[in-house]
């Protein structure tokens, strides 16, 4: 139809729906309620349009596939779209959380409905269109578009330092994009072309190729978010409202590891080669030093998102380790993070709905009036411990694994994470939900709701699925990892056969 | 059969768990009960058929559950000698706890939820004992954690609960840290988690080296002692035992078959089932026996003077752990699993026996509040009797057969080690006959040191000060007291006498005394004497050179006499001390203060660690938080930039930061704009 094949419908539901809340008139208690039904009509549509696009998409091979291109700015530079098993378990992600961030808005939301549930349904776009974009100036377009929306979510729907906390974000991700931004540059002009499978196959000289690292891990490290530039994030998702809290760690953060595995790592081989002691020290500072920070914090979101930076940690670590078990559990751990993350802020939310506060204190013996929302809570926690059984161990593991085959030192230092997770997200979850219900405003709290429970339920099982049967999502990431093993066991060669020839 | 061995339980969870609320807490009881026993009499038919019979070593696979490149992971259940003897030992005695705490359990409004988690425990463990592989051990190993952690926060009204409760998971965590650490090295080594294709190869690698942490070791070696890290947190060896005290906050059936009978064993059963492994590094092996021998001895020690009643069998758990690692690590595999086994029906048996006493005097668990039970619950007396008996190592009980075989082969091993091992566990010998029976008398003989009426659910101590120094931590030492009114309200006829419990709870008491009687007279020929070799069948490796097993029937006389006489020693002195000079205990422990208080404080591992963990954990973290993230990344980073370019902009531009779109709106068309600009231009 016209050209355009299923990845393009993915892109433009999004904004069909967004089109369709803008033309409703009035702000009227029933205009507010179609607007909140357009929008979650239109996240499920497009999950299910996601879907299909599964469905036609075969796990089996590396290379791109659904490819759709048109002409755009000039040559070289083409609106191309295509996935592969990277970039479709991404996808499926983000149309999966997209539903469940709406359902989360559903009453929180109470002052300009409409223009909230456009912004969504924009950052869905914007989110979709970096996981499929097939050349390097789309995916950088998308990359930052998603910036705005995100920052008006902040800005706008967040809470008391919300200007704050978006403007911290903003510059944080764009000062990080402008050298990105440079790079892309310096590739055009060196290969003639945007066009990422050609560039895949481009070999940039080796010195070149650390500048262009530099600077496209300066985006992506602020993404991520490593340490040392995590800052904006604890702010971020303590402001946000929770379903954008849910977007920013169910997808943004994943945008980062994304751009690495996409760009660097296949790009850019023998960079990656020489700066891997980097990104070990770097992620292995971001697990100890967030963990222990998370340890410490008073505010539930805040301790959430210093334990996704950790977490984050093991995906760089496990990124760059350069080995199956390494890329695999990395790129798994972040599909994991994603729902795991997700839900729990969605669990901050469903207690910050009723009391209005985040404070740990504020909190404690909720079991006694709200069980499924402990169970619920519970679960979760032990997923972000990484208990086998759950979806969080199998990226942890798999990403520990790695880094023990590429250093010792890395995954020795790393699994102490796995004591200290244990320690900040326990003691919080006896702060909060253990104890005797004393406080008097906690004694009229009330379980979960149906809505909430129809948001929590899905992802919750989900969490157990894949850490039982983690197969569908690893499989998809395995033939693209071969074809990537391939790259470095050439670069590997090649830097070998060089200091051969120095000596 | 596997499958229903194993998954029973699950469906027992998983019905209790999500319906209990649905059915109410009576059905639940029975369905997880009965799936339980049914559960435990196949186990006991695989045990006729694997153990007995000569049905070979079988593997079952369920399905597959990662693969990652060279990396295999399959759920799948490994069937040998081994395993079946960890079947019996595991269904046996979760089918009786189960049984017993219908009755236990009966005044407590949360009944479906404490069997649900009954049964989640005991799947988690049979996936343990099942594994094929590290990976699905480790499952297990972390599934048994969090049911502990469950169970143990159980009543989460109570504080204290849910800090053992923490406690417990994370102490277990530093074990699993070397548990994964050992699992990452053997993966490196052979290329492969499962234990078929790991253990015929490992002769091959007995000389291997490997680089760790930039240091050069000899392979088997530092992975057998990185799996053993995980066994000594599991386990609750020396360094790593602080939980097991603590975990006594959960309802008593609980420690009956977690913390005694069977989760804790789990270190000792991995070390037997990688004996392959640990057979090829005899560094490792002699690690294992020191620890074990410290940790017999130094439980002993902290058990003698404790005075509430769980505790003290707590103390004599982790004291037991510490001779079945002495087992292993002189290399009698053998009895080492042989200990495990029999030690689970007496530990159990003092447990259940001491939630018996505990139901009867309306949960008091401390000694110094009890005595003379005798006349009133004549049937647990009874039973606690045989329980120590067996413990003790009373000849022909079950304990004379397992602890006793231990010490000898540590005799038997002549190193160095083993003579140390050989040499505490004599000396814990001694001192488990003497707390065993002071337990026994402080409880059941004497004077009755409560009254008649007296109100024990509000838990005040009158008698704070037994043995002349006062107590440090006694204020928990009560299960709730909303399930202590509860029972009050239930009564209700004011009349506070011990009573003997209901049938449901003296079934499993007698036939666990009836195990303990048996289990060794019956089972010494197959596991550790001439049976051996048909009985095991291969399930525990032995180097061609190990001849332990043979040398232990070689000894000097006066060797294999030496526990008895220490049992009939200990004896003597607990009659002393505490039937004919009742005196003796509060002027002993007055003249010597500084023992006294080292010992009833757990020779201060507590302080110590919160000292130099916990605290300078916090601290850190806070500082990293406050100053690292605060200060240094925020005040240089963006809070600085900002707070400059606000200087140079004020006297120029008012800042109105009311309107975010604008900002928003000004910045994309800037990006756009550079965009476009930079695009054109290298475009022509």
């Amino acid at each position: 139809m016209l050209g355009f094949g299923i990845l393009s419908g993915l892109l433009i539901l999004p904004l069909l729906g967004a089109a369709f809340i803008l033309t409703l008139r009035g702000d009227s208690e029933a205009a507010r309620s179609n607007a909140r039904w357009a929008a979650l009509i239109t996240t499920i549509i497009t999950f299910l349009l996601s879907l299909v696009a599964w469905g036609r998409f075969d796990t089996g091979i590396s290379s791109f596939q659904l490819v759709e291109s048109h002409a755009w700015l000039a040559e070289g530079i083409a609106f191309k779209l295509g996935v592969d098993g990277f970039s479709m378990p991404f996808i499926l992600l983000t149309t999966f959380l997209m539903p469940f961030c709406i359902l989360a808005s559903w009453e929180s939301i109470t002052h300009r409905v409409k223009e909230y549930f456009v912004a969504f349904l924009v950052l869905e776009t914007t989110m979709i269109g970096v996981f499929q974009a097939l050349d390097l100036v789309l995916f950088y377009l998308f990359f930052e578009a998603g910036l705005i929306p995100m920052f008006l979510i902040i800005g706008i729907w967040g809470g008391k330092r919300r200007i704050y906390a978006s403007f911290k974000f903003f510059l944080y991700t764009l000062l990080g994009s402008v050298l990105m931004l440079l790079a892309i540059m310096a590739m055009y002009w060196a290969a003639g072309t945007t066009d990422i499978p050609t560039l895949l196959t481009h070999e940039f000289p080796a010195n070149m190729q650390i500048w262009l690292w530099l600077a496209f891990f300066a985006s992506f490290a602020v993404k991520m978010p490593m340490w040392p530039v995590h800052t904006w994030l604890p702010d971020a998702h303590v402001e946000a409202p929770t379903a954008g809290s849910v977007i920013l760690a169910g997808i943004l953060l994943k945008m980062g590891g994304y751009g690495f595995i996409r760009v660097s790592l296949p790009m850019f081989p023998d960079a990656s080669i020489y700066f891997a002691p980097l990104v070990f020290a770097l992620s292995v500072i971001a697990i100890v030093y967030t963990s222990l920070v998370a340890l410490m914090q008073e505010d539930m979101k805040k301790l959430i998102a210093y334990s996704s930076v950790a977490h984050m940690g093991f995906v760089t670590m496990g990124l760059f380790s350069m080995n199956p078990q390494g890329i695999q559990g990395a790129m798994f751990q972040m599909v994991s993070h994603g729902l795991v993350s997700g839900a729990l802020f969605l669990c901050v939310g469903v207690v910050y709905d009723r009391m209005h506060t985040r404070e740990i204190k504020a909190y404690g013996g909720l079991v006694n009036r709200m069980p499924l929302y402990a169970v619920v809570f519970l679960i979760l926690t032990m997923a972000n411990v990484g208990l086998p059984g759950t979806s969080g161990f199998v990226g942890e593991f798999l990403s520990l694994m790695g880094a023990f085959r590429a250093n010792t030192w890395v995954s020795f230092l790393a699994t102490t994470g796995v004591i200290l997770s244990a320690a900040y997200a326990l003691w919080l979850y006896r702060r909060v939900v253990y104890g005797p219900l004393e406080k008097p405003e906690l004694q009229s709290i009330t379980d979960l709701n149906r809505r909430e429970m129809i948001s929590l339920i899905p992802l919750v099982l989900l969490v157990i699925y894949y850490g039982v049967q983690p197969g569908p999502i690893l499989d998809a990431f395995a033939a693209p990892t071969d074809a990537l093993m391939k790259t470095y066991q050439a670069a590997l060669t090649t830097i070998q056969t060089a200091a051969v020839a120095v000596h | 059969m596997y499958h229903a061995i194993v998954f029973l339980p699950l469906v027992g969870f998983l019905i209790a768990g999500l319906f209990g609320r649905l059915i109410g807490p009576r059905p639940s009881e029975i369905v997880t009960t009965a799936l339980l026993f049914v559960s435990a009499f196949l186990s006991w038919i695989a045990f006729f058929q694997v153990a007995l019979g000569d049905t070979p070593m079988l593997r079952v696979q369920v399905a597959q559950w990662m693969s990652v490149g060279d990396l295999n992971v399959d759920w799948a259940f490994r069937i040998d000698t081994l395993t079946a003897v960890m079947l019996i030992v595991v269904n046996s005695v979760s089918a009786l706890v189960h049984l017993y705490s219908i009755g236990y359990m009966h005044e407590d409004p949360h009944r479906p939820r404490f069997f649900a988690y009954l049964s989640l425990f005991t799947f988690a463990m049979l996936m343990l004992v099942t594994a094929d592989n590290l990976v699905q051990m480790f499952f297990g190993w972390e599934g048994v954690g969090l049911a502990s952690y469950l169970l143990i926060g159980f009543w989460y009204q109570k504080d204290s609960a849910n800090a053992a409760a923490m406690k417990a998971f994370i102490v277990n965590r530093v074990g699993d840290f070397g548990f994964l650490l050992g699992i990452f090295t053997l993966f490196v080594l052979f290329n492969s988690v499962t234990f078929e294709q790991i253990f015929p190869r490992v002769a091959d690698m007995a000389n291997a080296n490997f680089r760790f942490l930039g240091v050069e070791w000899h392979a088997m070696t530092i992975a057998a002692l990185l799996l053993f890290m995980g066994a000594m947190g599991k386990s609750a060896q020396f360094l790593l035992h602080t939980w097991l005290p603590d975990a006594m906050e959960g309802p008593t059936p609980v420690s009956a078959l977690i913390h005694a009978a069977t989760m804790v064993t789990a270190g000792v059963f991995m070390v037997a089932r990688l004996s392959p492994i640990f057979e090829y590094a005899p560094a490792a092996l002699t690690v294992v026996t020191i620890i074990g021998g410290i940790t017999a001895f130094f439980a002993a020690t902290v058990g003698l003077v404790q005075n509430d009643i769980k505790r003290v069998i707590a103390y004599s758990t982790c004291s037991q752990l510490g001779y079945m690692f002495v087992g292993l690590g002189v290399g009698a595999y053998g009895a080492g699993v042989f200990h495990l086994f029999t030690h689970a029906f007496f530990k159990a048996l003092l447990f259940l026996g001491a939630g018996s006493v505990i139901h009867a005097m309306h949960h008091e668990q401390d000694m110094r509040n009890m005595g003379a039970l005798r006349k009133y619950i004549p049937f647990t007396t009874a039973m606690m009797a045989i329980g120590t008996l067996a413990l003790t190592g009373f000849p022909f009980t079950a304990g004379y057969y397992s602890k006793d075989a231990i010490i000898e082969a540590a005799f038997a091993k002549h190193s160095a080690a083993g003579t140390f091992a050989f040499i505490a566990t004599v000396v814990a010998a001694f001192m488990t006959s003497f707390y065993s029976w002071r337990l026994f008398f402080l409880t059941f003989e004497g004077k009755a040191r409560w009254s008649h009426g007296h109100d024990h659910a509000h838990g005040h101590h009158a008698h704070g000060s037994h043995e002349g120094v006062e107590h440090d931590d006694h204020n928990h030492d009560v299960e709730p007291a909303h399930h202590a009114d509860h029972e009050h309200g239930h009564h209700g006829h004011g009349d506070h006498k011990p009573h003997e419990s209901p049938l449901v709870m003296l079934i499993p008491l007698a036939l666990l005394a009836l195990g303990a009687l048996v289990a060794g007279i019956i089972f010494h020929h197959d596991f550790i004497g001439e049976g051996y070799n048909d009985f095991w069948k291969g399930a525990l490796y032995t180097r061609p050179d190990n001849h332990i097993l043979e040398e232990m029937h070689h000894l000097p006389g006066w060797v294999p006499l030496l526990p008895t006489v220490m049992m009939i020693l200990g004896f003597v002195l607990a009659v002393y001390m505490y039937m004919l000079d009742t005196k003796k205990p509060a002027q002993l422990a007055a003249e010597h203060p500084l023992l006294y208080r080292f010992l009833l404080n757990k020779w201060y591992f507590d302080e110590l660690y919160d000292l130099i963990f916990v605290r300078p954990a916090m601290w850190l973290g806070r500082f990293l938080w406050r100053t690292g993230d605060g200060r240094i990344i925020d005040g240089l980073g963006p809070d600085g930039i900002s707070a400059r370019v606000m200087d140079v902009t004020r006297g120029v531009v008012r800042v109105q930061t009311g309107y975010v779109y604008h900002y928003a709106f000004a910045m994309l068309i800037g990006v756009a704009a550079l965009v476009t600009f930079y695009l054109f231009r290298g475009a022509h």
